[in-house]
């Protein structure tokens, strides 16, 4: 799981740019399922056919960045945000292009206001251009920059940036190879523009049309020094999400997915996040309306260039999700 | 053309009123196209077949403007109202408003500045300080006219100034239904569904229904966009410059533009000598939001006329920005192939 994580995380795909991170989930799936789509928003969906329950299980392959909105006639870039990107996060972060381009963020300090006073529209990319000539040959307005890749281990937790969500990919391209045998009709969705508002989500909910719904994606954490209360805690399983602000997990497939983990001795913790959302806030809503749970990966540092998680929990995760999928589902 | 822009911007429509401006809009696009028709939101719907296809590109312009709804009378026969769509207080003062479709005349009152405590005078006007007049001395006698659930329309005239400069009220969006009629003289391979929206301005809304029922292959949404390439703003926050051209966005708050469409958007300017600009603003949001999350979704871009002090009663916009949008659109529709 950790190469395969590692891989994940190195790939390239901010949302709406999802491409290099498309072609490498679909390399590492393409033999262990019966279909593979790309839809119109740029969705991947893989289906292994059975004649049971349709489940939709999704996990966002997007990441946030930066997007290029002016180049100045000393080279530097000025940028908008795409996703959730906070000032203190990105300050003095290295932000690597499609391309390969590599450059820092750094934020105008001519007013001595400090940093805690700066706004997007205050910082820029540096790439180390001298000119607006030069800047130009290699990066365009509306180039996406994400943060540069970097990966490590420490003590049974893997750190990298986009672990929201490679980790949720990482466990549904485990689940999908693990997987022996399943009554049911599954469709394994990595979807696009998470970041933005569940775009991808809400379109391939619509298009599969599924009995139910799940969503693999990373949640918070209260267990750090003095951190906001939230009861989740690395490493002690991965979260059933009870509610965030985009959904109330449907009563049912929050009771499956506990009763599965107790029968397979599975460590699991309920999780109640106070704000943000994922997937499932689009997917319960499509249509007349599909019964929606969310599987969370405990995370910390969301949306930080060194984002953390455990290798356990992932591994449980995996378990947990395998046994949901190899049994009935009574919803 | 520009006499089509006169006409359209002096009719009002304020969201969920498009009454008025709608049949403007039908009598215009009567004898351009095959069908109209109008759906039960208040959309209206002008399709123009195709000529060797079915496939269907669905344009969007909303025709729906920012305004008022009054939502009661006082004593004093002042009416009091609430904003329709997002509009910057600090521009309200002294502006004459037309309400009801009789378009009765008010203006928008506040007490003098002498009268006013010092921290009033320090702070942004305020809408709950804002009255509108209309001469009434009396509830009574304003209740003859006026009714609360009344709309009030900016009251401002569309007037031609400067180089090839207009000024008028609501050019956001009826820049972009002027395009939209001006299309649709033209057939193309396949079927152009013209699609006039109400309730964009305060939240998508027609477009949301319309794109469920057209289900097309493709949109491209016209509008106009904000402009603020203005004294005492840094050069990077200008989101578009007047008369450079027709905008193309890569993001706002409510989508990413399809690539491929932004790609043949920007090869057919460049073939045709065309000029355009990419919009900067990233903020915002238009019918697109809806359009490209219909259904299992529809590929999606916008093309923007760059129009200064939008949501106001004096908007400004260059009109060659209007005749190179509608040039661009054309040659891009001519070339257009659906996959």
């Amino acid at each position: 799981m950790k190469e395969l994580l590692q891989r994940l995380t190195a790939a390239y795909g901010p949302s709406g740019s999802e491409e290099p991170i498309r072609e490498v989930i679909k390399n590492e799936i393409k033999d262990y399922v019966d279909e593979i789509n790309v839809d119109v928003m740029g969705n991947l969906i893989a289906v292994k056919h059975g004649s049971g329950k349709k489940v939709m299980l999704a996990a966002h392959m997007d990441q946030i960045g930066v997007m290029v909105t002016h180049i100045d006639e000393k080279g530097f870039l000025r940028f908008s945000n795409v996703g959730g990107v906070g000032v203190p996060d990105i300050i003095h972060r290295s932000v690597s292009f499609q391309n390969g381009l590599v450059g820092v963020i750094g934020y105008e300090t001519g007013d001595d206001k400090g940093w805690k006073e700066t706004r997007l529209d205050k910082m820029y990319i540096d790439i180390g251009a001298k000119s607006r000539e030069e800047a130009e040959k290699m990066v365009n307005i509306g180039d996406v920059a994400v943060f540069t890749p970097s990966f490590a281990e420490s003590n049974g937790k893997f750190i990298s940036g986009a672990m929201d969500d490679r980790a949720g990919c990482a466990l549904l391209i485990e689940t999908i190879k693990r997987l022996k045998k399943s009554p049911h009709e599954l469709y394994f969705v990595f979807t696009v523009q998470e970041e933005v508002g569940l775009r991808g989500a809400r379109t391939s909910a619509f298009s599969v049309n599924p009995d139910m719904g799940i969503a693999v994606d990373v949640t918070l954490t209260g267990d750090t020094p003095n951190a906001r209360p939230m009861a989740v805690k690395l490493g002690a399983g991965p979260a059933i999400k009870v509610k965030d602000a985009s959904v109330l997990a449907h009563p049912r497939v929050k009771a499956l997915m506990v009763k599965r983990a107790k029968e397979a001795g599975i460590p699991y913790q309920m999780e109640i996040l106070d704000f943000g959302g994922t997937d499932s806030g689009a997917i319960h809503l499509t249509r007349g309306g599909i019964p929606s749970g969310v599987l969370s990966i405990p995370c910390r540092y969301v949306h930080s260039a060194h984002e953390m998680v455990d290798a356990m929990d992932m591994e449980n995760g995996v378990k947990l999700l395998v046994k949901i999928l190899e049994e009935e589902i009574d919803i | 053309m520009v006499d089509l822009l006169k006409r359209l911007t002096e009719a009002n429509g304020v969201s969920g009123n498009e009454n008025e401006v709608r049949e403007l809009i039908r009598q215009e696009v009567e004898g351009l196209a095959d069908e109209i028709k109008v759906d039960r939101i208040g959309n209206l719907i002008a399709v123009k077949k195709g000529k060797s296809n079915s496939k269907k590109v669905m344009l969007a312009a909303h025709m729906d403007e920012v305004g008022f709804i009054i939502s009661g009378i006082g004593d004093n026969g002042m009416l009091k109202f609430k904003t329709v769509g997002g509009i910057d207080p600090r521009v309200l003062v002294s502006k004459r408003v037309r309400i009801g479709s009789k378009r009765y005349a008010g203006v928008f009152g506040i007490k003098a500045i002498h009268l006013q405590e010092p921290e009033e005078r320090e702070n942004a006007v305020k809408l709950k300080q804002m009255y509108i007049d209309i001469g009434a001395k009396s509830k009574e006698e304003a209740e003859k006219i006026v009714k609360p659930g009344d709309y009030a329309a900016f009251d401002s005239a569309f007037v031609p100034f400067g180089q090839n400069k207009v000024k008028a009220k609501a050019l956001d969006d009826r820049v972009g239904c002027a395009v939209m009629i001006e299309l649709l003289k033209d057939r193309y391979d396949f079927d152009l569904v013209a699609c006039f929206t109400v309730q964009e301005e305060v939240g998508l809304r027609g477009a949301e229904v319309a794109a469920y029922h057209i289900k097309p292959d493709m949109a491209v949404v016209l509008e106009g966009t904000t402009c603020s390439d203005v004294p005492g703003v840094d050069e990077h926050l200008y989101s578009t410059v007047m008369g450079k051209g027709p905008a193309i966005s890569f993001m706002d708050r409510t989508s990413i533009g399809n690539k491929s469409l932004i790609k043949a958007l920007t090869a057919v300017a460049e073939e045709k000598g065309i000029p355009y600009q990419f919009k900067k603003g990233t903020t915002g949001g238009n019918d697109a939001g809806k359009i490209h999350l219909s259904r299992g979704g529809v590929p999606s871009v916008v093309v923007s006329v760059p129009c200064r002090y939008i949501h106001s009663p004096s908007s400004v916009m260059d009109l060659n920005d209007f005749y190179n949008t509608q040039k661009l659109m054309y040659e891009f529709l001519k070339g257009c192939e659906i996959v």
